[in-house]
């Protein structure tokens, strides 16, 4: 069909010009494409945060001698806790515990004075919501301290007896609807992968459907132009939008939630190339079978979700069954936060992460092939 | 092959799923002619017009197109052709000189901003090249999709019903513009359903239902319909007409203000069955065919292959 008709670069940057003017006017995808990443990052942030203070805690007193009331005190100063409610039972304490309503129970049992003056060890009750570890690993590690300071402040004159070995308080730490732990720094990598995976794909997913409903297919193609100059022309641009997204979220990364870079940045930035290219080309393979925008759309949502669950994101990518470990594999977000954290955490180099650059190179190189081969050069 | 010939094709047929749409299509067009397109809506004028600038692949048929053959150098075609589509398809969101500059583009056109300034002044756009071209009204966005496609001076230009919701001056100046180009030795396919815009055809095709049923000038295809139209004036026409569509050999009864258009194909049928009427109150005159009687004529003896 093609005679004497080469790939000309002419024509591709007409269409990056044409993209960008578009893009420009069209104010909903702009703010998408800024909006987004910042949304994104500042969202997760309190996910990132390992250290979240000021956590609601209910408190079960059941002893009203001075001793509790200093203890109770002493985890409010600590600015881990704060006691929003007061339980008569304990079994109103756990109910709010499980709602979510509160995120700990300190817990004073009746007699707690009596018994710390009588040398019998009255036990200290924390019950945390851990199903958030991250949430409390903080206020949990602090629990001793705030103990070790009541009884400095307590056990003097004539308690100073007590003061001595074993502690004349038994402290004891009920952590509930406990997970898997999720480290705070590695979200931050993974969360950039999930940010252009999510805004990328979509963009170039409407590309082609676009096109298609305006009625502006026809006459693109009735225009000398191959499918090639078409699907990168709109690729093109957006590998530049995807790389000032991608600075965004490094900025941020490194500076609202001190992540550090330990390794070169070149790297990261090189296999980032291939990613964004990578989500593009998906996103144009997914505009070339739908017939309209919706349907683009319903795609994007199909790859956008695995890419969260089964990349490694969300979920310890070891913990996950073969299978779902296989499909993992395919995603070019699994590759991309392995090299993200790479580069970041542990300070990989290119050769050892090049085997994973490699794949997303592969992904994006086939879903580009893909695309021009399903691109139609008729209305047929 | 004749060297004068811009459009030589023969037998093009496209279907889709089992329906025949263009059927067996031979359309033969000069160099500089304006080439009239007609026939009913969805008759498939839309579909030849795109097998011929290769958006659709015709499941038969053979023949060239600018000297290029229509099957196998659609790439080549395209770079010669201007394809003006039914529906506006340039981009609503850029502005008109934003349009044209992607097309000149894509064209490689050498002296590229030059060109784009001089379409835009040829075609009067001046004043509004910084508007968007979603903003414009009807016959502004059809001088734009016209300065579109001839920006890259094309040899032939496919335009499909380019005047539809157009007013009648802006359509006056359009054909005079498409009169002088063709002068210059452009060449026109051109679909319409206005008889006006007929009339100013070199050549006229009519399409029914995919089938080509006559060309010719505009006298050829009025002489080969070999309609009779009487033209009969008097009072309560409408009446008159209720009753004259129920005899045998009239097909068409119309209204034309004070007027009656009564015709058909056979003489002498029509002849008997208007002779009872001819006495006062009505004036009787035999007159000749109108372009729209022959078409209407033609729509009525075609088969709708929806119902064959």
């Amino acid at each position: 069909m093609i005679r004497n008709h080469r790939f000309s670069f002419a024509r591709l940057w007409a269409m990056v010009v044409k993209e960008a003017i578009q893009l420009r006017r069209d104010r909903v995808t702009s703010a998408m494409i800024f909006g987004i990443p910042i949304a994104q990052i500042f969202l997760f942030g309190f996910v990132i945060n390992s250290d979240p203070r000021h956590l609601p805690a209910a408190v079960v007193m059941a002893d009203d001698g001075p001793s509790g009331r200093a203890l109770l005190a002493g985890f409010s100063n600590s600015t881990y806790y704060d006691f929003t409610r007061r339980a008569t039972t304990e079994a109103e304490a756990r109910e709010w515990l499980q709602r979510g309503e509160v995120q700990f129970v300190v817990n004073i049992p009746a007699g707690f004075t009596r018994d710390l003056l009588g040398g019998r060890r009255p036990a200290l009750l924390v019950e945390a919501d851990a199903s958030d570890p991250t949430a409390t690993h903080g206020a949990i590690a602090a629990v001793n301290g705030i103990v070790e300071t009541w009884m400095a402040q307590e056990m003097k004159g004539p308690l100073a007896h007590l003061a001595g070995r074993p502690p004349p308080v038994e402290t004891r730490i009920h952590a509930f609807y406990n997970p898997e732990g999720i480290t705070s720094h590695n979200i931050v990598p993974g969360l950039m992968g999930v940010v252009l995976t999510m805004t990328l794909v979509m963009i170039t997913g409407l590309a082609i459907t676009r096109e298609r409903e305006r009625g502006t297919m026809e006459n693109l193609l009735a225009m000398p132009l191959r499918p090639a100059e078409v699907l990168i022309g709109k690729i093109t641009l957006y590998i530049i939008i995807g790389y000032v997204q991608l600075g965004i979220i490094l900025l941020a990364a490194r500076f609202v939630f001190g992540v550090p870079i330990h390794g070169n940045l070149l790297v990261l930035l090189v296999g980032s190339l291939f990613f964004i290219a990578a989500n593009l080309a998906l996103g144009i393979t997914f505009s070339t079978i739908a017939r309209n925008q919706l349907q683009a759309m319903q795609m994007t949502v199909f790859i956008f979700l695995p890419s969260i669950l089964l990349s490694g994101f969300m979920f310890p990518f070891r913990g996950m069954p073969v299978w779902a470990q296989w499909l993992g594999e395919i995603l070019p977000n699994t590759h991309f936060i392995r090299v993200a954290r790479g580069v970041m955490l542990k300070g990989a180099g290119l050769s050892s992460l090049a085997p994973d650059i490699m794949a997303i190179a592969v992904f994006a190189a086939l879903m580009l092939g893909i695309g021009i081969k399903r691109y139609r050069q008729t209305l047929d | 092959m004749d060297s004068d010939l811009v459009i030589d094709v023969r037998n093009m047929t496209k279907r889709f799923g089992g329906r025949t749409v263009v059927n067996a299509i031979d359309m033969r067009v000069k160099k500089g002619e304006i080439h009239g397109f007609l026939g009913p809506n969805g008759s498939g004028k839309t579909t030849f017009i795109r097998m011929l600038c290769g958006l659709l692949k015709p499941d038969a048929g053979e023949g060239t197109c600018l000297g290029y053959d229509v099957l196998r150098e659609s790439a080549m075609i395209k770079r010669q052709v201007g394809y003006m589509t039914q529906r506006f398809s340039y981009y609503e969101d850029l502005t008109i000189e934003e349009n044209l500059d992607f097309v000149a583009r894509l064209y490689h056109l050498p002296n590229r901003r030059q060109a784009v300034a001089e379409s835009i002044e040829k075609l009067g756009l001046s004043a509004r090249k910084r508007q968007l071209a979603g903003q414009l009204s009807g016959g502004w966005k059809q001088r734009m999709a016209l300065a579109a496609c001839l920006i890259h001076q094309p040899k032939l230009l496919l335009l499909d019903e380019p005047t539809a919701g157009v007013d009648p001056k802006a359509r006056r100046d359009f054909w005079e513009e498409i009169h002088d180009l063709a002068e210059q030795g452009l060449t026109f396919l051109i679909t319409t359903h206005y008889m006006d815009e007929a009339e100013r055809c070199h050549r006229l095709a009519y399409i029914s239902y995919g089938d080509l049923l006559v060309t010719g000038n505009a006298s050829d295809v009025i002489r080969h319909a070999g309609l009779t139209t009487w033209l009969v004036s008097g009072p309560e026409l409408n009446t008159l007409a209720r009753t004259l569509r129920e005899l045998p050999g009239i097909e068409q009864a119309v209204a034309f203000g004070e007027t009656l258009h009564v015709s058909g194909a056979d003489a002498d049928l029509i002849a008997r069955s208007i002779a009872p009427f001819m006495r006062e109150p009505y004036l009787w005159q035999q007159v000749n065919s109108g372009l729209e009687d022959v078409f209407i004529h033609l729509m009525g003896t075609s088969s709708d292959n929806f119902h064959s």
